[in-house]
């Protein structure tokens, strides 16, 4: 494939990725290209790759095969300086993984003092306007035990915010949530969505996908079977799978949940 | 003389030897701390090789007496040091040194424990926010597991102050060598060896209260289970 530098707002640029955990090959040849302020949704039947291939994008597992660029840095190259490509792409986890012992203003704050190397004031005040985006102005002073799953998923998208990434890639951000807390979360996404931040997001809800997706990857057994725009892969999907899973998805969790 | 007579004769050398046993203690549990901390992150973030040795050493130390490896490190070792132009070490040094080591393995364990109890996510979240295993460990895994480890660490503190009573093999004077001097000199074993008693006993009460307060202090709000739970 051609490395085409030249289309400037590619932020991301993933070729021809390969992962094996033992014999199992999970991801067999992904490759996937993100544009500055899109959104796309990575849909799929689990055990699919979907959440290695995530990992394999920010390196936290090391893709045996591929390559991918971050704008014009190579991260896959062992020369890259991995923390600082890490530092500017966000990573929201399926169960939040937020810092027990620091407040939820420590939390977003942390980073910004250690990696970013900004004085403990400067960060605090930037931690407390992600915060209050998220709509927890309320709760800077409340640790991650005191908070309810919806608020500490929130804390976590403050805490990715916070490092000013050129995306944020979320992995099953609601999947773990009461049914209940999922609306406050998916509000917040697709706040950020239409604010036109860069995102590729791990998720069924359908509803969401649908309303702020700019591209829907149908990923299956390794491989991207399919990728269109939410309206090309709801009416006609070209492949067969895809239907099938997607009629499947919006029986189990219906649409009502974004907006 | 009676009882109280006789200890508050005694109580001066007591109290010296006292001196000593919380000087061993101290030094004891301290370096031992800072070895075992090695050792625990040694064993926890390294491969094979390196892990492998520090795993021999806290078998090692955990595998045989105390009073054996204070014999060695204070009889065995100074033909040795003076092989290689060294002075051997004094009685006091030999049974921090004896303290350091053997406290080391076990703290070693418990704070292997403690970092493997924290949730692997978390180290996961702070490297895909660009900090170094180094920063992680420092700012988010080790702030936890210290507090994790705190009350088997406070066990640990408790039984160095008692094993520091080794102190009698390299003919050093804490308080139970004192104490069974003073016991031979007049012939009042009862009386000197409970005096000794209740003095580490002492210890000990105002060590645990210490350390519960400690603990308080540093709960994290949230996590622990209510004071008031059933």
């Amino acid at each position: 494939m051609p490395m085409d530098t030249s289309a400037s707002d590619v932020i991301l640029r993933v070729e021809d990725l390969h992962k094996r955990y033992g014999k199992d090959e999970v991801l067999k040849g992904v490759s996937l290209e993100l544009r500055r302020g899109q959104t796309k949704v990575i849909i799929g039947p689990s055990g699919t790759g979907k959440s290695t291939l995530l990992r394999c994008i920010n390196q936290l597992s090391v893709p045996d095969k591929g390559r991918v660029w971050l704008e014009d840095v190579e991260i896959t190259q062992p020369r890259t300086n991995i923390n600082q490509a890490r530092a500017q792409i966000g990573f929201v986890f399926q169960d939040f993984n937020l810092f027990a012992h620091l407040t939820a203003l420590d939390n977003v704050a942390l980073g910004l003092v250690k990696v970013r190397k900004m004085p403990k004031r400067d960060a605090l005040v930037r931690a407390n306007e992600e915060l209050a985006r998220v709509g927890l102005a309320e709760k800077v002073g409340s640790y991650p035990a005191e908070l309810s799953g919806g608020q500490k998923q929130r804390v976590s998208i403050a805490r990715a915010l916070a490092m000013d990434p050129k995306l944020i890639l979320f992995d099953e951000p609601t999947s773990a949530l009461d049914p209940e807390l999922i609306g406050e979360v998916l509000e917040v996404m697709i706040q950020l969505a239409r604010g036109g931040m860069t995102m590729i997001v791990v998720s069924h809800e359908m509803g969401f996908a649908r309303a702020v997706a700019d591209r829907i990857i149908f990923m299956e057994g390794g491989v991207i079977l399919e990728e269109g725009t939410p309206a090309e892969l709801f009416t006609c999907p070209r492949c067969e799978r895809t239907g099938q899973f997607l009629r499947k998805i919006t029986e189990l969790y219906g649409e009502t949940n974004g907006r | 003389m009676n009882y109280f007579e006789f200890v508050g004769m005694i109580l001066p050398r007591l109290l010296r030897a006292t001196v000593v046993t919380l000087e061993l203690t101290a030094i004891g549990v301290g370096s031992g701390f800072v070895l075992g901390l090695f050792l625990a992150l040694t064993r926890v973030y390294t491969h094979r090789v390196l892990s492998g040795i520090a795993n021999v050493y806290i078998q090692f130390f955990r595998a045989t007496p105390l009073v054996v490896q204070t014999l060695i490190i204070y009889f065995g070792l100074p033909p040795y040091f003076r092989a290689i132009g060294l002075r051997p070490m004094s009685p006091f040094v030999a049974a921090c040194v004896a303290l350091g080591l053997n406290s080391a393995a076990y703290q070693a364990e418990y704070l292997r424990g403690a970092i493997q109890a924290i949730p692997s996510g978390q180290m996961l979240a702070a490297r895909s926010m660009g900090m170094t295993k180094a920063q992680a460990v420092r700012s988010v895994i080790l702030p936890q597991a210290l507090r994790i480890v705190l009350p088997s660490w406070s066990n640990e503190l408790i039984y160095t102050l008692l094993y520091s009573s080794v102190a009698y093999f390299v003919t050093l004077e804490d308080l139970t060598f004192a104490s069974m001097k003073i016991a031979a000199k007049y012939f009042r074993a009862f009386d000197a060896y409970s005096a000794a008693a209740i003095l580490y006993l002492v210890i000990v009460i105002l060590l645990s209260r210490l350390l519960a307060y400690v603990e308080a202090r540093l709960r994290i709000p949230g996590l622990s289970v209510d004071d008031r739970a059933r």
